[in-house]
């Protein structure tokens, strides 16, 4: 209780320190001149309020965080977690396909709006599913991933602009961009541990930003980029008139009406694919060399160090492959919008993104998914409190934290069987 | 037994500011022997270690492994060399299982190739076979079979000591230096303990340079032994010229 006394008064003082010049003083120009004016009684009664708050909460710090652990948990256990191993593997597996069975069907069965929505759910997932590579497997914190992801839309934007570059042929070229982005950032940042990385990569994601901004002549700058071609299947385009030269039209060669939903259809499965695919890659990875190498280094590096894995090739790995996959993301994200600019690649979205990741539990796909889709879902359903979003994302992380902090599906091992020959 | 030195260290010299650690240290490994570094606590063992296997770069003095001057190389490089450590407080990937942590271990022989793995060529399956059966080999060999695929944070104390020695193993080192392996296990598991060391020297030809303070286990099985006392070698020879030298007693019990 007396330590916890001398502290509140401290953070009391600490807090009016910082409060009173922010909030106390008013810097006031007359002309030419500045003075310094006192704040008016009601700031004064704030910041009072402010100290008062600071110094009651760490005087009854441990009462208080007593009660946050006193929070009802919900009970997660299933069952699932107690299955054999062997059991397991084939209940993941029907579940992937049925989930991949409904995904397939649903998108004729509702409104265009919300396939509209899933696609960009897709989009998300896939984002998330690439960093977590980066955050939930190598353990390396990146708040810059955006950045990848605007590479991958500006090159296919770009190249479609200046060369008039297919969506299909553009695809790969925007993947290989952004990992040429990781590659050249991660070489000399990755040698930073912890709080440093993830300074370093925040200032990335900015600067790449910064200069979609300003490279007026070249991509626009605030005015983005429009008029961005739609992917074709085999040729056929989803408009109602052909743009590109030689290209057919969908609804003609399936002798149909036009109707603009075909076309968001396609999208929607199209990012689809680019989604199974994506899970399909990580999985196959993380029981290859390369992951089991990123889980051992996050794990312990001199342990790793010590037998002989280089710690820069492992990191630089992580961090190229999880950039290809938001190139991918921003690929297909250039080519659904028709239109890109700066705005979409804030800081904001790397936020998101790590949500995600967080949110379903590091390392873990099926919990990457879930989360992607709540994120991106509930904000849209609760539209009425947009204004709150950021509040509930808050809200959402804190309980998360409290609750599960190994997010909504812990990752799963995964399990090596060793042949029985006994 | 063949004369070839593995490792020859000349006057090793460790600095942490005003602090020397280790001051003019020599030792020589032969092939196929296994020599001891005993001393007091804070002597400047470990530091030694962490200066052969390249944690720390040594203030002066030359490391030469196999006829090659090593000390300014980075750690993981001397670890590819064929000079592998263990640690004295245990150092395991906790999270992952006990194969697991014999699979990461063998990343030099994986076949690390993206592409091959991502198309499971059978370059690659052969590759993980051969990780595989390797593991199993080496989890039979120190009794760990039964807990194959437990996490390796869950295992009991001595396990985890022999894991990290099959650890050690699977990268088909040439010399293992074993820092403490013998600390908080019970007799029955420092015996086995000496008798997997003595293993790996006949039947797997590495050469083991060790830090212990159990004297029984020290004496019993190095065939050469050096003091160091306030980081300065004290003696150096047999088992029986250590027991019988005079300024080891008096470091020993002066300690004490
Ligand atoms: N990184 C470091 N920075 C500063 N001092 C260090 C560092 N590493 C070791 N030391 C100091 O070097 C001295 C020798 O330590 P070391 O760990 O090598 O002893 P040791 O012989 O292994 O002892 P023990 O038997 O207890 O393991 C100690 O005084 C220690 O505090
Ligand atoms: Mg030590």
């Amino acid at each position: 209780m007396k330590s916890n006394f001398s502290h509140a008064v401290f953070t009391a003082i600490i807090t009016f320190i910082v409060s009173f010049p922010l909030l106390g003083l008013n810097l006031v120009t007359g002309g030419t001149s500045m003075s310094i004016e006192g704040a008016g009684p009601t700031t004064w009664m704030y910041i009072g309020a402010a100290v008062a708050i600071v110094f009651f909460f760490q005087l009854f710090r441990d009462q208080f965080t007593g009660l946050f652990r006193h929070i009802p948990k919900p009970s997660f256990n299933t069952g699932y977690q107690s299955l054999e191993p062997a059991k397991k593997a084939k209940v993941e597996n029907w579940f992937t396909f049925a989930i991949i069975l409904i995904a397939l069907v649903w998108p004729f069965m509702v409104s265009r709006g919300s396939i509209d929505l899933a696609t960009l759910v897709l989009i998300y997932v896939m984002l998330g599913l690439g960093l977590n590579i980066v955050v939930g497997l190598a353990g390396l914190l990146d708040l810059g991933y955006v950045a990848f992801y605007a590479v991958g839309a500006y090159s296919y934007a770009l190249l479609s602009l200046y060369y008039d570059i297919s969506f299909w042929l553009a695809l790969p070229i925007a993947g290989i961009m952004a990992a040429l982005f990781g590659f050249l950032l991660g070489f000399p940042v990755l040698r930073l541990r912890g709080d440093y990385l993830a300074i370093v990569t925040l200032g990335f994601g900015e600067i790449i930003r910064i200069f979609l901004l300003n490279a007026t002549s070249l991509t626009g700058g605030p005015n983005g980029i429009g008029g961005i071609d739609k992917p074709t299947l085999f040729g056929m385009e989803f408009g109602r008139r052909v743009k590109e030269e030689g290209n057919t039209l969908f609804h003609e060669v399936m002798g149909i009406s036009y109707d603009s939903t075909y076309k968001v259809i396609f999208l929607y499965l199209l990012a689809l694919i680019l989604v199974v695919i994506t899970v399909f890659v990580i999985r196959r990875l993380v029981r290859m060399p390369v992951g089991r190498a990123w889980e051992a280094l996050r794990e312990d590096e001199i342990a790793c160090r010590s037998l002989g894995m280089n710690r820069t090739v492992i990191k630089l790995s992580a961090f190229t492959i999880g950039a290809a996959f938001a190139g991918f993301a921003g690929c297909f994200f250039a080519a659904r919008q028709g239109f890109i600019s700066p705005e979409s690649f804030t800081f904001i979205e790397s936020a998101i993104i790590l949500a995600i990741v967080v949110l379903g539990g590091m390392g873990s796909q099926m919990g990457v998914i879930l989360a992607a889709i709540a994120m991106t879902v509930l904000p849209e359903l609760a539209r009425e409190f947009q204004e709150y979003r950021m509040l509930m994302f808050g809200l959402m992380m804190v309980l998360m934290m409290v609750w599960r902090p190994q997010g909504l599906l812990p990752s799963k091992r995964p399990h090596l069987e060793l042949a029985d020959d006994k | 037994m063949t004369n070839k030195t593995l490792l020859n260290v000349s006057d090793l010299r460790m600095q942490f500011g005003g602090l020397v650690a280790v001051n003019g240290v020599n030792l020589r490994v032969e092939e196929g022997q296994i020599v001891s570094i005993i001393g007091p606590n804070g002597a400047g063992k470990t530091t030694v270690f962490n200066c052969l296997s390249g944690f720390y770069t040594p203030t002066s003095g030359v490391v030469e492994f196999m006829g090659e001057e090593i000390q300014k190389l980075p750690d993981f490089k001397i670890s590819l060399k064929g000079m592998v450590r263990t640690f004295q407080h245990v150092r395991l990937f906790n999270e992952m299982t006990v194969v697991e942590n014999l699979l990461v271990a063998q990343h030099r022989h994986s076949n690390t190739n993206l592409l091959s793995g991502l198309f499971n060529t059978p370059a690659y399956k052969k590759s993980e076979e051969r990780a595989m059966h390797r593991a199993r080999y080496w989890l039979d060999k120190v009794g760990l079979t039964d807990v194959a695929n437990r996490e390796a944070g869950n295992l009991s104390y001595g396990q985890q000591r022999r894991l990290e020695i099959a650890r050690c193993m699977v990268t088909e080192p040439k010399l293992l230096l074993l820092d403490e392996p013998a600390a908080g296990l019970n007799p029955k598991e420092t015996k086995d303990l000496d008798n997997l060391i003595v293993s790996l020297k006949e039947d797997y030809h590495v050469s083991v340079l060790l830090i212990e303070h159990d004297m029984n286990l020290v004496m019993g099985i190095s065939d050469n032994i050096y003091v160091i006392n306030q980081g300065t070698p004290l003696a150096s020879g047999t088992p029986e010229e250590i027991k019988g030298n005079p300024d080891v007693i008096k470091a020993y019990l002066g300690e004490v």
